[in-house]
């Protein structure tokens, strides 16, 4: 069964129609590529499973059950986790600090509980470890490369065991090396049967780590295909509107 | 030896003492003992008991209103309203408690008043996203007229029943000689300073000052932090209204007047940011007490009360101006 399905998903802004319409469903231990030209409403669309907007119309279920969620911390309570396109990072904040920024570690009762520094940082030092990023949890993020702060935004995906986890653009300023354990930590993600969305505008990265491909174009969405019989040529011509809808 | 990726991982990159030596809050620190030592050498009268009990307890005003006003500018907001707010919440204490009401009743009159316009303005500028220049200029220009009308511009100096217990509040010394008017300053930067660093409050509030549309995707609640801390703001403003008014023994419709560029003054040159993120409750009080200093200084030494401002003046400026010379050397 899928863990999470849209139906008939729009977003205006005003006059803006950023997502019209858009259906699909995303099942436990699939990668699904998202890809589009810009404006084409991916992150609007994301950014609606993760809590941040609500849809104008249209539902969201997961494992059966109508999702309604009005802020952030909704999403992450049913196991949703998203890395933003501007990675949403406090640059006055320690990277320990930005993994757990809107979840905090306390310590103590009620009223008076604090906040739990030690665990914080060796939980994110763990995690940093995990993704094999030399990012020191102590450090400010505002000196840090565009790596360690895309590893950053990456590590608040990873603690909680998410459901689904969803990805805007989280290798669009990173190494070659970076590139590639950021597609390894998909791949396990996938292994552990848990569903990724990988926005991306790397048809290389779409096309090694994924399963299926949706392509929006103007806030539709004109192909959801296996990547097993879809083509990088096909696609460009998806998401350029020289294909109009997938065959 | 090969350093392994934990080793990295668990590396700090800047010791304690280079974070002190590169605070400004640090380097003020270090102009005021410079400055107290070669007063108590030039003149007779700095290093004296009245003398040091004047400088502590003028500090404290500003000091207590600098500690609220810190968490505003924290969040990348400003709070010019805080000079009126302390003249109307001393003036509802007054005309309440000269009403015949008891000092409990003032104070939560008082401090009621001060939650309304803390609250006003929060809610404005959070929820209604106006600049919060505009709308604490605004309240600038209300608090103050309400307090005339509250008091119909009069001098209040008759307190009721508890009128000696409001004094003895306010202009008393009941530890150790300390006036009143410090412990509950250091009463009030210790809790200031312990939300900062350990609450989760304090936490966001750095947030919202760092990335607040990163604090607003991940979940933060920026909104209702931002009321509260007006709120603080303004409390903060009627606390030491309060206490002002217990230490003057008389309420007058002009307390306060110009008093948030002095407040300001001092979160700034203890080491708070403008443009948000930064600052310290420590700094706050170091601030204030560099300002004061310069006044009581330029007294002593017979200098005319004129150059008081270009004196805080260039403080202002010279305490940025060590933050932005490093900020430069590190680009
Ligand atoms: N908060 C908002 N208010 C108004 N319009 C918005 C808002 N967010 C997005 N839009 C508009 O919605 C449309 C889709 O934007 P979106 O960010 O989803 O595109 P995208 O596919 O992620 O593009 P990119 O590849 O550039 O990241 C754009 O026209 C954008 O201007
Ligand atoms: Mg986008």
């Amino acid at each position: 069964m899928a863990v999470l399905e849209l139906t008939n998903v729009s977003k205006h802004f005003g006059a803006i129609h950023a997502v019209s319409n858009v259906s699909f469903s995303l099942n436990a231990g699939e990668v699904v590529g998202l890809m589009g030209d810009n404006g084409a409403g991916k992150s609007t669309l994301v950014k609606m499973i993760a809590g941040n907007f609500r849809p104008s119309e249209g539902t969201l279920r997961m494992d059966g059950a109508e999702l309604v969620m009005h802020k952030p911390v909704d999403a992450r309570r049913h196991g949703i986790e998203i890395v933003h396109q501007d990675l949403a990072l406090c640059n006055n904040l320690t990277a320990a600090a930005n993994v757990f920024l809107g979840r905090e570690l306390r310590k103590g009762v009620g009223p008076f509980s604090i906040l739990d520094y030690a665990s914080m940082y060796r939980r994110a030092g763990e995690i940093f470890k995990e993704l094999k990023s030399e990012t020191r949890p102590r450090d400010l993020v505002n000196k840090m490369s565009g790596g360690q702060r895309q590893a950053v935004a990456i590590a608040r995906t990873m603690l909680s065991e998410a459901k689904i986890v969803l990805m805007d653009e989280p290798t669009a300023a990173i190494s070659v090396r970076q590139v590639a354990e950021v597609l390894n930590l998909i791949r396990q993600l996938r292994e552990k049967g848990i569903a990724v969305v990988l926005i991306s505008h790397r048809m290389p990265d779409v096309f090694t780590v994924a399963d299926r491909v949706i392509v929006m174009r103007r806030g539709r969405k004109v192909a959801d295909k296996k990547i097993a019989s879809s083509s990088p040529e096909e696609v460009t011509g998806l998401i350029t509107g020289a294909i109009e809808q997938a065959a | 030896m090969a350093i392994t990726l934990e080793q990295t991982i668990a590396h700090k990159q800047n010791s304690r003492l280079t974070q002190i030596l590169n605070s400004q809050t640090f380097w003020v620190l270090v102009a005021i003992i410079a400055a107290c030592i070669f007063l108590s050498f030039a003149t007779n009268a700095f290093a004296t008991k009245a003398n040091l009990f004047n400088i502590t307890r003028n500090v404290t005003f500003v000091a207590i209103i600098a500690l609220g006003m810190t968490l505003v500018i924290i969040t990348g907001g400003i709070d010019l309203s805080v000079g009126s707010v302390l003249c109307l919440c001393s003036m509802v204490l007054a005309v309440v408690m000269h009403a015949g009401y008891g000092i409990e009743v003032g104070i939560l009159a008082s401090l009621g008043t001060a939650v309304i316009v803390g609250a006003f303005n929060g809610l404005l500028i959070a929820y209604l996203g106006f600049p919060p220049f505009v709308v604490t200029l605004g309240m600038l220009s209300i608090a103050r007229s309400l307090a005339m009308v509250a008091s119909n511009n009069t001098v209040v100096f008759e307190f009721g029943p508890d009128h000696d217990l409001l004094l003895s509040v306010g202009g008393g010394a009941w530890f150790f000689g300390i006036a009143n008017p410090v412990l509950y300053m250091v009463v009030l930067a210790l809790i200031t300073g312990f939300v900062l660093r350990w609450t989760r409050f304090g936490r966001y509030v750095f947030a919202i000052g760092g990335n607040e549309h990163a604090a607003t995707l991940t979940g933060v609640p920026v909104k209702q932090i931002k009321v509260a801390v007006y709120i603080i703001s303004a409390l903060s403003a009627g606390v030491a209204g309060i206490i002002q008014t217990g230490w003057l023994g008389a309420v007058t419709t002009n307390i306060g007047a110009g008093m948030e560029l002095q407040v300001i003054a001092a979160a700034v040159i203890g080491g708070a940011n403008l443009a948000g993120g930064i600052g310290t409750a420590f700094g706050a009080l170091v601030g204030s007490a560099l300002i004061e200093v310069i006044r009581n200084s330029l007294g002593l030494l017979g200098i005319n009360a004129f150059w008081q401002g270009t004196f805080i003046g260039g403080a202002i400026i010279l305490a940025v101006l060590f933050d932005r010379i490093r900020t430069f050397r590190r680009e």
